[in-house]
């Protein structure tokens, strides 16, 4: 599948024990730092998609649309990114006679979220140091 | 003579980009390379509240929906029936015996009902919130046990279904901190009822009528249909 520029970079600086190539990469840069963050997840709505599938196998369409709490166009939408940049993998199929469509979070999603926790804990520590 | 080609254009570009040059300016931008303390703080508060944001919404989506609707309906018929058949009784003796019946009937209904809506959900009752529903759930109970035996003995049995509405709200709340938020919500019901026919003991039997059959019965419809099964 397709990826997005954007949602490399975080896994380029992730690199180093402890989040350490990533903190070298926060430091001095101050605002800068919101241009490198995985904007594929930083927004609210994807994040959420993306945290709630970080505990599930799967999640049903009206599960997520309960859970991150939003409209069927916005969660179709949402979806669509996530899939296009490779973090989440859309099953469409029947239950009965009743058409389901399930999620998943790929591998790439959970390193993308692994990635994308390491730049906020940099950020939180930078902030501590000063 | 006539200007060299492009001359003209030299002309425009010192006049549009230089006529306000002056010696020791420096572009904003480039005058610090690194963030003002301000904005490395609200940087910080908010990498913080994106974590926050992170944990609550994967701490909701693992919230445990294996609790049984239907099994609480079921719970709740039964102790209507109960109630009905324990206000007949002639004797404390023969009222104790109709509860402690329903509470044996209840349980498993509790059980296999749950069992049946963990096989339908794959395995929820196996889960870490299942486990911290069920740790934080019982302690009440436990102690429901021993005070039901100590204040028989005592002759204090008209205490009973104040102390049974309180310590069964008491474990729904304490359970239903892991689980969606309509349990706990029915546990602080059975609480406040409880409270009451704690202090007005000749309410007993319609109390657990109430709060047993009818909050039961109120909450586990909602949740068949809200959280299926």
């Amino acid at each position: 599948m397709a990826r997005t520029s954007s949602a490399r970079k975080p896994e380029a600086t992730a690199r180093g024990p402890d989040g350490r190539g990533r903190l070298a990469a926060v430091r001095g840069r101050g605002a800068a730092q919101a241009a490198s963050l995985d904007q594929v997840i930083h927004e609210r709505k994807r994040l959420a998609i993306v945290s709630a599938l970080a505990v599930h196998d799967s999640l049903s369409f009206t599960e997520l649309k309960a859970l991150v709490g939003i409209t069927d166009g916005n969660l179709s939408v949402h979806a669509r990114k996530l899939e296009d940049a490779g973090y989440v993998e859309c099953r469409k199929g029947f239950a009965g006679r009743v058409p389901r469509t399930d999620f998943r979070l790929t591998s790439a999603g959970r390193r993308a979220l692994d990635g994308y926790l390491d730049h906020m804990e940099a950020l939180i520590r930078r902030t501590r140091d000063g | 003579m006539p200007p060299p080609a492009g001359a003209g254009r030299v002309a425009l570009c010192v006049t549009k980009y230089l006529t306000k040059w002056a010696p020791g300016a420096s572009m904003p931008g480039m005058a610090s390379q690194s963030p003002s303390p301000r904005g490395t703080a609200a940087l910080g508060d908010r990498a913080l509240d994106n974590l926050t944001f992170i944990r609550d919404t994967m701490a909701r989506a693992t919230a445990f929906t294996g609790v049984p609707g239907w099994g609480g309906v079921g719970m709740g018929a039964s102790a209507l029936v109960a109630a009905a058949l324990a206000a007949r009784q002639a004797t404390p003796r023969g009222w104790l015996a109709v509860w402690l019946a329903d509470a044996a009937v209840a349980f498993l209904i509790g059980a296999w009902s749950l069992g049946r809506k963990s096989r339908l959900l794959e395995g929820a009752a196996l889960t870490r919130p299942a486990r911290q529903f069920f740790l934080s759930f019982s302690p009440p109970l436990f102690a429901g046990v021993l005070l039901t035996t100590a204040l028989w003995s005592a002759g204090q049995g008209r205490l009973l279904p104040g102390m049974w509405l309180l310590l069964y709200g008491t474990g729904v709340v304490t359970g239903g901190a892991f689980s969606v938020r309509a349990v706990p919500l029915m546990g602080l019901i059975l609480m406040t009822i409880g409270a009451v026919v704690l202090f007005v003991p000749a309410w007993g039997n319609a109390g657990m009528a109430l709060g047993f059959g009818g909050v039961q019965i109120g909450f586990g419809l909602f949740i068949a249909r809200r959280h299926g099964g």
